[in-house]
């Protein structure tokens, strides 16, 4: 069931998200907004009917626990004031069947030829983005080190794949993961390099637990293949953007929510030829690059870059594409000054898309951004 | 894999190593046991010593601890000397261009090379003949003597010693390698036991430690190789007069080709390869026997056309058949009507003189070629990975051409931050290079053997493919550009 070739479609990354519990009303309720309907025409057209779900949805997150309900309701007076630190939740992050799934191979991390195989092979392409961007910011970059003095943040890091990279080029990284014998696999093998040593830390937390104590310390965020694992990608984005430094980048790479996603990454990959584990990956789940703009620009984070990749099974290398209906990367960065503020009633309808990094200080909702 | 693992781990010995790191500490300058080297290059011969100098000064291993262990004393060349060295190597211009990225061939510049722009090989049993010329006066290779070349690498890896540290009168006697994939406690890194005891540990080990590789017996990598029914003499010689002298002959005996380098304008190097009992010979015999030998052996006319029996203990007077005399003139005019080419006007080397006392040596040849240049953390580069005969000139430059190979590989891994002994891009440069080198080693194999018989079909054979290939510019010119050597040994 496991697999193990080196075929795969795309990296089984885990991270920890909200979930609801109830996978199966969301099998069938995205959290498409209605903005969402203007950007993805091409998208299956059920993925229009919404508005109620998303209540619904919500609905269940209040009944689950207090502290989403704190959460619930600042949404719905201010999305954001830039005065009131939102605070992520803490207590279900993490969703307990995809740490079963990670943790029967938190061992096989680093084996290049094994079930991680394409995460590995992944690195050959999200490295280098990363880096590139990086690079962008830095104005005198040391040869040999040249992200160095920079703080990144990598959520979900699993064993450490792309973690020790960007060590490697001089930064300091820190990695999170939800799954405890995933931070002992990387913090075992950092351990034998001692420059790697010194410059990354490993924690097995969530990013809601780390939200307050490091908030704006980080130059670069990323989330690799994770956010197809994330419950509620608000709150989520929302965490990365608190603990970025203004003008700080985040990247993500995840899988799109298509019909040749579905074919190829669930369908084919999962249950036909056993590429990736069974059960890894929601089609659900998934993120367009459409949906995935609209919420980083009304966090606040301007989207830069978004670019396809593609994963050729046979040659078990990742390339670069113009196509986005499957993989993708997406580079944002968050604006220098907090000036956008929007209100919750338009997170709810999702009128996300008018937004940008506006000014709007201090002040409170403001509902000037209509659509 | 197993077998891999089974033959060919022992641990370190920790003890000994404790006690002797003090020892070794005086010598390391600074590096501590608990190092962990990025690369580390065993073996600082040509090849070894330039491998390391390139990775010194690779822009992307500023950060990265780079070591050269090399089993010899270090060679301080204060002054150069007079006599020239009789191990010479003919150094294409795509070494040259490699040397130079790190400032090594400035250095030969001010020391001593010889440039040649033309060489002519020629078939000893017909008059078939194969000038390569470059007409736009580029050299087409140099000449230059291995002394010198290993000066002005050391000079250069002086320069850079806080990235890249040499250990001299150091041997490896043993290597532990890591298992596949981190698990349990083993340490991932190889572990290298030197001869005192002490022990190293690394991302990278590279392996130039020449055809009788530790290091590729070590990791059971298969060798595939046979040893020639041939030695080699070199020496160095005096030329009769000055002259010009910046043209590379080499002419095809039944026994074997021999060659004449140009070294200055009064010196040449003379690079003979024969039977066993002739090299013996030849280089036991005294100086007027073997001037003589030398001058015969290319002064030789077509019209008497002396081919020497297989041990050319004795000079036949049997001239050539004339089947293949007229087999080849046809063909001559054929090309001559066909496509009017310039005449290669068959030219005569310059006779000899004397010979450098002292400095007529004689090697045995072979070929030999690993049927795998890496392994995870492990990679051969130079003669540890392939040995080929001198005829064609490749040997040395084979081998900075794996560095070039390498140290591209390796520099793009390390500005992708990857870990150095990954074998995604060890595998791409064993590509790379077993392509280029196995056609190179198969076509010299092939060239020698042809070369070696005397049976009518195949010298014709061989004349009608020298011929036809002088004729056709556009192959002489590809060839030339990627052959453009005549010896290295």
């Amino acid at each position: 069931m496991w697999g193990g070739h080196k075929m795969g479609s795309s990296g089984s990354r885990f991270l920890g998200g909200l979930r609801s519990g109830f996978r199966g009303a969301q099998a069938c309720c995205p959290r498409l907004t209605t903005s969402q309907a203007v950007y993805s025409k091409n998208q299956l057209s059920w993925t229009l009917r919404i508005k109620p779900r998303v209540f619904g949805e919500y609905r269940i997150m209040w009944f689950k626990s207090r502290s989403m309900t704190f959460a619930y309701l600042s949404k719905m007076k201010s999305y954001r004031l830039p005065w009131t630190r939102l605070y992520c939740t803490s207590q279900t992050t993490v969703d307990s069947s995809e740490v079963k799934t990670f943790l029967a191979l938190a061992h096989r991390w680093w084996d290049e030829e094994g079930v991680y195989a394409p995460l590995h092979s992944m690195n050959d392409l999200r490295v280098p983005f990363i880096r590139d961007n990086l690079l962008k910011t830095i104005v005198n970059h040391q040869p040999g080190k040249p992200l160095s003095g920079m703080k990144i943040l990598d959520v979900g890091c699993g064993g450490g794949l792309l973690t020790e990279p960007l060590g490697r080029l001089g930064a300091s990284v820190t990695g999170i993961d939800p799954v405890d014998e995933n931070i002992k696999t990387a913090q075992h093998h950092k351990s034998f390099d001692p420059v790697l040593d010194k410059r990354i830390e490993y924690r097995a937390c969530s990013l809601e637990e780390i939200v307050e104590e490091t908030a704006e310390t980080f130059d670069a965020v990323i989330a690799s293949e994770v956010v197809e694992h994330v419950i509620d990608l608000e709150t989520f984005i929302q965490c990365c953007c608190q603990v970025l430094k203004p003008g700080g980048s985040l990247f993500i790479t995840t899988i799109n929510k298509t019909q040749l996603s579905y074919a190829l990454g669930i369908v084919f990959a999962e249950q036909i030829a056993g590429i990736v584990p069974k059960g890894t990956h929601t089609w659900e789940k998934f993120v367009s690059p459409e949906k995935l703009e609209s919420i980083l620009e009304s966090n606040g984070l301007s989207v830069l870059t978004v670019a396809g990749m593609v994963y050729n099974p046979f040659s078990g290398y990742w390339h670069w594409s113009e196509n986005t209906s499957l993989n993708y990367a997406a580079h944002a960065v968050k604006s220098s000054v907090q000036e956008h503020v929007v209100p919750a009633e338009f997170a709810l309808k999702g009128e996300t898309e008018e937004l940008r990094a506006e000014a709007s200080h201090n002040s409170g909702v403001r509902e000037e951004l209509k659509r | 894999m197993a077998a891999w693992l089974a033959g060919s781990r022992w641990g370190a010995a920790p003890a000994a190593a404790r006690r002797d790191l003090l020892v070794s500490c005086r010598r390391w300058a600074g590096t501590s046991a608990d190092t962990v080297y990025d690369v580390v290059v065993s073996g600082g011969g040509l090849v070894g010593a330039a491998m390391a100098c390139a990775l010194g000064y690779d822009t992307h291993f500023c950060d990265k601890k780079v070591l050269l262990l090399e089993a010899g004393p270090k060679k301080v060349l204060g002054k150069l000397p007079e006599t020239y060295s009789n191990r010479v190597s003919s150094i294409s211009p795509g070494s040259a261009t490699l040397l130079s990225s790190f400032g090594a061939w400035d250095h030969i510049c001010n020391m001593r090379y010889r440039a040649f722009r033309r060489m002519q090989v020629w078939d000893g049993c017909s008059e078939a003949l194969i000038m390569f010329d470059k007409d736009n006066l580029d050299d087409m290779g140099y000449v230059v003597e291995n002394d010198v070349v290993l000066h002005a690498l050391t000079r250069q890896l002086e320069a850079v010693s806080d990235r890249v540290t040499v250990l001299y009168r150091s041997k490896a006697v043993g290597y532990t390698w890591p298992y596949p994939f981190s698990m349990a406690d083993s340490s991932p890194w190889v572990h290298i036991t030197l001869g005192d005891g002490s022990t190293l540990q690394t991302k990278l080990l590279i392996g130039a430690d020449g055809h009788n590789s530790g290091v590729r017996q070590a990791a059971g990598i298969q060798n595939v190789s046979w040893n020639y029914d041939q030695s080699a003499v070199v020496a160095t010689l005096h030329l009769s007069e000055a002259t010009e002298n910046n043209v590379a002959w080499q002419r095809f005996l039944p026994s074997g080709p021999i060659a004449l380098l140009p070294l200055s304008d009064t010196l040449s190097s003379l690079v003979w390869s024969t039977s066993h009992e002739h090299a013996a010979e030849l280089v036991s015999m005294d100086e007027e026997k073997f001037v003589d030998a030398i001058n015969s052996a290319f002064v030789i006319t077509y019209e008497i056309s002396l081919c020497f029996v297989a041990d050319a203990t004795q000079w036949s007077d049997a001239n050539h058949t004339d089947f293949i005399d007229s087999a080849g003139s046809m063909l001559q005019y054929a090309v001559a009507f066909l496509k009017p080419t310039k005449a290669s006007a068959r030219q005569l080397p310059p006779s000899v003189a004397r010979v450098d006392a002292k400095s007529r040596v004689l090697f045995p040849l072979g070929l030999g070629h690993a049927v795998e240049y890496v392994r995870p953390r492990l990679a051969l580069i130079g003669d540890a990975a392939h040995r080929v005969h001198p005829l064609a000139g490749q040997g040395v430059n084979m081998g900075f051409g794996d560095i070039s190979s390498l140290v591209h590989h390796l520099s793009t891994a390390a500005f992708n931050g990857r870990d150095l002994g990954s074998m995604s891009h060890l595998t791409s440069y064993e590509t790379d290079r077993q392509r280029h080198n196995t056609a190179l080693l198969a076509a010299t194999d092939l060239l020698k053997r042809l070369y070696s018989t005397r049976a009518t079909p195949l010298v014709l054979l061989r004349t009608w493919g020298l011929q036809a290939t002088n004729a056709v510019s556009p192959l002489k010119v590809r060839d030339c550009s990627q052959l453009s050597k005549s010896l290295a040994h």
